[in-house]
C-alpha cells in the first residue's frame, strides 16, 4: 500500500474540522440535543471551564478539579450528549470577564441547581442573594441565614461542593478567626477572589 | 474524589472526547465515499445522528465501528438526495482542498471517485477506517469473504488507473 497512501490523499485540515465543529454544536442545540454544553475561558485565577445545560449554568470548574474528570463526571450525572459549545456561555463568559475587571458585583445569569440538593441547595441559594460583593461571611452565620444555625459543619460542605463556585460566591465565607478557609480552587484562588473585590 | 480508575466499561464518555477522536477519520471516509462537496453533510449528519443515539449505546461498543456504519447510511441517504437533485457525487475537478493535496492526491481520489459503490466502501471502510472485513460485511449486507474481494479489486483498479510515476 506505500504508493496508495489514501490517509495522505484524504488528508484533512484542522480548519475542516473546526468549522464542522461549530456546525454541528449549532444544530445539535437547535436539535434540542445539547444537553451540557460548555467551554474554557481564561482568568485570573486559571482557566475556568464553563458548563451549561439549556436551563442554565450549570457548573463552573478550576483547573486543579481536572476539566476532564468535571466533564466526564457531568457526562454520567447530567447526561453524555457534552459538547464543546462556546455560544451557550458567551453571556456567562463576558459577566465574568467584567466580574475579574472589576466591573460587575453581582451575576445575572440563569443558573441550573440540580447538582446540589436538599440543605446545600438551600445554603447555596442563602449565599448567592445573601453574601453581597466585597463582603464575607463566617460559616456559622451562613448557617443562620439557612436556618440551621447549627448546621455548621454541613454549611462547610455546602461551599466545599459548590458545583458553580465564582458565580456562587462561596469564597466569601470564611473561618471565623479570620483565615480564609478551604476553597474548591485552592486557598490562593479564594484569597485573589476576595482581594479583587477588596479593591474593587 | 475516589482515587478508583473508572472502569471504561461502566460508563461513557462525554460526546465530545468522540468527536474529537473520531472527527478526521469520518470525514476522510466520507470524502472517499461520496466526494468532497458532500461529505460535509455526511460527516454533519453521521454526528448529529450520533449525538441522538449516543445515551443508548452500550458503554462497550466498538465506537469507530458504529460511527462508520451510522456514515454509511447518511452516505447513501445524500447520494440519494444528490441524485434526484440530478447532482454529480463524484469528485469534481475544481475542489482541490488547500493542504497537502499535490497533482498526485487529486488523481488518486479521482480513481477512488471512478470506483464501483462497493469497491469504493470497502476500500474506504477498511483502509481508511481500519475497519475489519467481518463488520463491513455487515455494513454491506454481504460475505467477509465477498467484502475482502471487493477491498482487493478496489485495491488492484487503483493501482492500474494510478500508478505514480510511471510512464504510460
Amino acid at each position: 500500500m506505500t504508493d496508495l497512501d489514501l490517509a495522505r490523499a484524504y488528508g484533512v485540515g484542522d480548519h475542516d474540522l473546526i468549522r464542522l465543529h461549530a456546525r454541528l454544536a449549532t444544530s445539535a442545540a437547535s436539535a434540542a440535543l445539547l444537553d451540557v454544553a460548555y467551554r474554557v475561558v481564561d482568568s485570573p485565577v486559571g482557566p475556568l471551564l464553563l458548563a451549561a445545560t439549556p436551563v442554565g449554568l450549570v457548573r463552573v470548574a478550576f483547573a486543579s478539579e481536572g476539566h476532564d474528570q468535571v466533564l466526564q463526571g457531568l457526562a454520567d450525572r447530567i447526561s453524555p450528549r457534552v459538547l464543546e459549545a462556546p455560544a451557550r456561555l458567551d453571556g456567562v463568559a463576558r459577566e465574568l470577564d467584567d466580574y475579574f475587571a472589576g466591573r460587575r458585583h453581582a451575576f445575572d445569569v440563569q443558573l441550573d441547581w440540580q447538582l446540589s440538593t436538599g440543605f446545600r441547595r438551600t445554603v447555596l441559594g442563602h449565599l448567592a442573594t445573601d453574601v453581597g460583593y466585597g463582603t464575607t461571611a463566617s460559616y456559622a452565620s451562613l448557617a443562620e441565614l439557612a436556618g440551621s444555625p447549627k448546621a455548621v459543619r454541613a454549611v462547610g460542605t455546602a461551599c466545599a461542593t459548590n458545583p458553580i463556585p465564582v458565580v456562587v460566591p462561596c469564597h466569601r465565607i470564611v473561618r471565623s478567626d479570620g483565615k480564609t478557609g478551604a476553597y474548591r480552587g485552592g486557598p490562593d484562588a479564594k484569597r485573589a477572589l476576595l482581594d479583587l473585590e477588596a479593591a474593587a | 474524589m475516589s482515587a478508583t480508575p473508572r472502569a471504561s466499561s461502566a460508563t461513557l464518555p462525554p460526546f465530545e472526547t468522540l468527536v474529537s477522536t473520531y472527527a478526521a477519520t469520518v470525514l476522510r471516509v466520507a470524502r472517499a465515499v461520496v466526494g468532497t462537496v458532500d461529505a460535509d453533510d455526511v460527516w454533519s449528519e453521521t454526528f448529529l445522528a450520533a449525538m441522538r443515539a449516543y445515551p443508548a449505546l452500550p458503554p462497550d461498543a466498538n465506537v469507530e465501528a458504529w460511527l462508520v456504519t451510522i456514515a454509511h447510511r447518511k452516505a447513501i441517504d445524500v447520494t440519494r438526495g444528490a441524485a434526484r437533485r440530478a447532482i454529480p457525487v463524484a469528485e469534481p475537478p475544481d475542489t482541490p482542498t488547500r493542504e497537502s493535496a499535490d497533482g498526485r492526491d487529486l488523481d488518486l481520489r479521482a480513481a477512488v471517485a471512478a470506483l464501483p459503490p462497493k469497491q469504493r466502501q470497502t476500500v474506504a471502510y477498511h483502509y481508511l477506517a481500519g475497519l475489519p472485513y467481518a463488520q463491513i460485511a455487515e455494513l454491506l449486507d454481504t460475505t467477509a469473504t465477498a467484502a475482502r474481494r471487493a477491498a482487493a479489486d478496489g485495491i488492484a483498479a487503483l493501482r492500474r488507473s494510478y500508478e505514480p510515476g510511471e510512464a504510460r
